[in-house]
């Protein structure tokens, strides 16, 4: 990494850095970054998002690492505060690990395990559905780069990567040149299917605009096609979408000479949710009699899927596990952090850089408030307000090494572009861990 | 950390050490087996046990993404036979594909101490690198997949071999990996580039590049040859699965042109008959072969009954098994470098290929002249899971117990096979050699798989029984690094065990030339590829051998 360091005055700069906003997980972000004032001045590469995601974290020095009911306290007093709340609940839960390193995350599952807690990520209101649907059906995809060098056809269904993922079609998937995609945009045709128009709509060659809810119906009419069966006409009702563009979108399907289905909350969170990722991964897995055909999540958050990953090589289960038994139990619906809060069973939660407070729904949140809150987070937010022991963190990918899974599966090395004086997740998480033993073994 | 041991009035099986079950003692200090260590030193009386080197698995897919994919689309897998954690250990989940935990306590309760994950894309390195490190008690390490890469082809069809040996060391030095691994060489562009095609003989050519698979296939053992890499090139041959694939396994082997190689789960590549219809043993050729060729050693891949999952880089072959019976199914390519497939299945007795696969599997076994190079393994879960180790070694020790098998099974299958006429029996010492000193030799570790002065002390006790299965179920005792993990069938600790990787030298000018095609083919910047030295703990370089 050295090398990558040029020192002028009280700036230096950081090549092949990573953004982690997204689940793009772009590595070729050059940072100027201030050493001074401790942040980043200039982010070479990075979209709009990733712009704003660089300069908003700076260093506020005055800030104390960790606040017990709202007072300032030591790091080691609220270590020991959270040990003793995490021991003594009957129905502790740990949620969030979308936003933290690998490191963290396997930590945070070790934790859990000898706490005999429940854990998830925020897979469980995102993507959970398309675990579901790989759980039900399997999955053919890809890593990125493969895309890159032989996707002809690009169909993003549900998700609008212009304004969530900004450079997933400019550096991955639709503009670049490729190996066998010599002409970039030129070779390739893409198809945009949404219940409106976006600003992805913008970048496709066809939009198929359907009724809000006839996801599922649309996927299994494409795959009849696919399969050589002929389509009930009511499916032009049923999904508002004419016949000859359902005919003519399953054609252009089966006649690429690579093709892969982005997907995303469009498809998951409305519904049908697991059975319309089910029937989106079976309509590729068919494709793949005519031609090669792949999917793949536009996930959301930078290690979202390292949340999963970790989850999954740890305890077999991708989010939604409960360790109550003495070994790991997964069960969306029952186990998944939003049902768990609902049903007012957790009576202390442990929350790793989410911000629950702020995007669950109501009852939720009303349950929320009432049991006691561990928060782990770089920024103030409406979780930490109502939190009883509220730590301040370092930022990944920003002060904090380590690794980061991208949508597609690959790690990425994070490059710190400076160091804060606040702990990292993991910093914090061990000797938490090692409290919560000792604790238990008494 | 001083810590000695002596184990005595063990009957003790140590095949490189010329051991063949003597009372004797073991004695260790540090980690180590030395000589002898104080009279007051601590024991562990084994009267009426066997003493082995903790065993060693050559070939198994025990950690990475395909393993994970696997993991993660087979809850069903892991619900019956879940993991519970101990004082000391971690829970985890079982199953065919078991959580990492789960799955180091496991081997380690059968007494192995050393596994190798065999085929993992080197984008992926970290990834694997990761699960190996939350993969307890044993040691490992992992094969790189190298018979599909786009560059190294590019580099091969022009012809310019100094430059690909150069890049191959790269590779493997970048990804902390310990050997090359070749999987359906050439097939990888025919899948994703040819709308789902295959190769089907070692001289088509590959799509899109002037090549073909028996070029990369010579290139590649070569370059492990020549850089004298501990363990050779591992290869997984074209045609698995498919009748009449005996001789792309014989083409294959003689491509070697007497350099070291190793064919895996040769027992998948060992059928005769025509394409497209039934398959029939063609054990007599291969075992013929490999008796007669010192350079060449293979691992069984044994096929046992029951579940399995299908996980491998050679995605045609998922794509066909998918066609046997239409199950969930993924396929995970990797840019550049690799396909994958996985598929859930399950070995049945009264299925015609089902029963010929596991005759054929213990044909090899009970025809090798040279068990030093035909070891055990079931490519787990391929073949079935690890799980099954116990069971195999009772199969070829216990012939009344493998005749009475034998009649449960698809009789046309076997009627097909020459096994009812094998009568050879495993000795104890033969088992110690095809599950421990063998793959431990084939690997070029030489602290591992024996017992002798300076060894690894990692030790298995096992009570002697009749029944095999049951005696190599469940070590009484096991030793990792000169420390008691399992004492009385019970974990006592925990052990963290070490990655094991080579670190061959490359000419540094060969990385801008990397680094260009990085640039143009690649979704990651070349500066974030490689694996930094600090990113895994408790690592260990093995170093090469002189070149021959
Ligand atoms: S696309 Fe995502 S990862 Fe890439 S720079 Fe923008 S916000 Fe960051
Ligand atoms: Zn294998």
């Amino acid at each position: 990494m050295d090398k990558n360091t040029a020192t002028e005055k009280n700036t230096t700069i950081i090549k092949n850095a990573t953004c982690t906003f997204c689940g793009c997980v772009c590595d070729d972000m050059e940072l100027t970054v201030d050493l001074d004032e401790k942040c980043i001045i200039k982010s070479k590469n990075a979209c709009v998002l990733g712009k704003a995601w660089f300069s908003e974290h700076s260093v506020d020095e005055s800030r104390p690492v960790a606040l017990i009911d709202g007072k300032e306290a030591s790091l080691e007093d609220a270590i020991e505060e959270a040990a003793q709340i995490l021991v003594n609940a009957r129905f502790p839960i740990i949620y969030g690990l979308s936003d933290t390193t690998s490191e963290a995350q396997r930590q945070a599952v070790a934790m859990a395990d000898y706490l005999s807690a429940n854990i998830d990520s925020t897979s469980s209101v995102c993507h959970g559905p398309t675990g579901m649907g790989l759980q039900g059906v399997g999955e053919p995809t890809t890593t990125l780069g493969e895309v890159k060098n032989r996707a002809d056809m690009v169909v993003y269904w549900g998700c609008n990567p212009t304004d969530c993922h900004p450079r997933l079609s400019t550096h991955f998937t639709v503009m670049p040149k490729g190996m066998y995609i010599p002409n970039g945009r030129k070779d390739r045709t893409v198809i945009n299917v949404d219940i409106r128009s976006t600003s992805t709509t913008n970048i496709a060659d066809l939009f198929v605009q359907l009724k809000p809810g006839s996801d599922y119906e649309l996927l299994s009419a494409l795959r009849s096609i696919s399969r050589g069966r002929r389509l009930n006409p009511s499916i032009e009702e049923q999904t508002g979408v004419p016949m000859a563009t359902i005919e003519d979108v399953a054609h252009r399907l089966m006649s690429c000479n690579y093709g892969i289905l982005f997907f995303g909350m469009g498809l998951t969170m409305t519904r049908g949710r697991h059975y319309n990722t089910g029937a989106l991964h079976l309509l590729a897995a068919d494709l793949n009699e005519h031609t090669h055909f792949v999917v793949k999540p536009a996930r959301g958050h930078g290690n979202v899927t390292g949340a999963d990953t970790v989850m999954s090589w740890q305890t077999g289960y991708p989010f939604g596990v409960n360790f109550n038994r003495g070994y790991p139990r997964h069960e969306p619906g029952e186990f998944t952090t939003t049902d768990i809060l609902v049903r007012g069973e957790a009576d202390a939660a442990c929350i790793i850089a989410s911000d629950p407070i702020a995007n669950f729904a109501r009852p939720a949140i009303e349950h929320l408030k009432k049991i006691p809150v561990i928060s782990f987070d770089p920024k103030p937010t409406p979780t930490s307000q109502i939190a009883r022991v509220a730590l301040t963190t370092a930022c990944y990918g920003i002060n904090v090494p380590g690794t980061v899974y991208r949508m597609d599966d690959i790690p990425i090395p994070l490059r710190p572009a400076f160091e804060s004086p606040f702990p990292s997740d993991l910093d914090i998480l061990k000797p938490l861990t090692e409290r919560i033993r000792e604790l238990k073994a008494h | 950390m001083s810590s000695t041991l002596r184990i005595v009035n063990g009957k003790v099986y140590d095949p490189a050490n010329d051991i063949d079950g003597q009372v004797r003692d073991v004695c260790i200090l540090d980690g180590k087996i030395v000589d002898s260590v104080p009279e007051d030193a601590p024991t562990i009386d084994a009267h009426g046990m066997v003493v082995m080197p903790g065993g060693v698995d050559i070939h198994c897919h025990i950690a990475g993404s395909k393993v994970n994919l696997a993991r993660k689309f087979q809850p069903e897998d892991h619900r019956y036979d879940p993991h519970p954690g101990t004082e000391y250990t971690r829970s985890g989940s079982g199953g065919v594909v078991p959580s990492t935990f789960a799955t180091g306590y496991r081997y380690a309760t059968m007494g192995y101490t050393t596994a190798m994950e065999a085929a993992v894309p080197p984008l992926s390195a970290r990834h694997v690198l990761e699960e190996l490190e939350d993969t307890p008690i044993i040691d490992k390490g992992y094969y790189v997949l190298m018979g599909n890469n786009s560059m190294l082809h590019q580099l091969l069809e022009k012809g310019r071999m100094e430059e690909f040996r150069e890049a191959v060391a790269w590779w493997v030095k970048a990804t902390k990996a310990y050997t090359i691994k070749l999987v359906n060489p050439g097939a990888d562009e025919m899948w994703k580039g040819k709308k789902n095609a295959n190769i089907t003989a070692l001289d088509q050519k590959i799509h899109a590049f002037d090549l073909t698979p028996r070029k990369v296939i010579k290139a590649l053992i070569d370059v492990a040859n020549d850089l004298g890499l501990p363990h050779p090139a591992h290869i997984h041959c074209n045609n698995l699965g498919h009748s009449g694939n005996y001789e792309t396994t014989l083409e294959t082997m003689r491509t070697a042109e007497g350099r070291r190689v190793h064919i895996t789960h040769i027992q998948f590549h060992s059928y005769g008959g025509e394409v497209g219809k039934n398959p029939v043993s063609a054990a007599r050729a291969i075992s013929d072969f490999v008796n007669d060729n010192p350079n060449i050693s293979a691992d069984v891949g044994q096929v046992m009954f029951g579940k399995s999952v299908s996980m491998t880089a050679d995605a045609p072959l998922a794509w066909m098994l998918r066609h046997v019976k239409e199950r969930k199914w993924i396929n995970a390519d990797t840019e550049c470098e690799s396909g994958c497939g996985i598929i859930p299945f399950e070995y049945q007795q009264h299925v015609y290929t089902h029963t010929l696969q596991w005759a054929i599997g213990l044909e090899l076994f009970l025809m090798a002249k040279d068990p030093w190079r035909m070891v055990l393994s079931t490519d787990h879960p391929n073949g079935g899971s690890f799980l099954n180790y116990p069971r195999l070694i009772r199969l070829l020790m216990d012939r009344d117990f493998r005749n009475q098998e034998a009649t449960r099974v698809n009789q046309k299958a076997i009627g097909k096979t020459s096994l009812p006429d094998l009568t050879r029996e495993y000795s104890m010492q033969e088992i110690a050699i095809v599950t421990r000193a063998g793959p431990a030799r084939l690997l070029g570790l030489k602290n591992k798989g024996h017992l002798g002065v300076g060894a690894d002390a990692d030790i298995t006790i096992y009570d002697e029984m009749d029944n095999k299965e049951e005696m190599f179920n469940a070590a009484r005792f096991v030793i990792k690094d000169g420390h008691l993990f399992i004492k009385n069938h019970e974990f006592c600790a925990d052990h963290s065990g070490r990655i094991f990787h080579i670190a061959p030298e490359y000419d540094k000018s060969i990385e801008n030339e990397i680094r260009s095609f990085f640039d143009d083919y690649y979704s990651v910047q070349f500066d974030n590829y490689p694996v930094s030295d600090t990113h895994v703990h408790n690592t260990e370089v093995i170093a090469n051998i002189p070149v021959t």
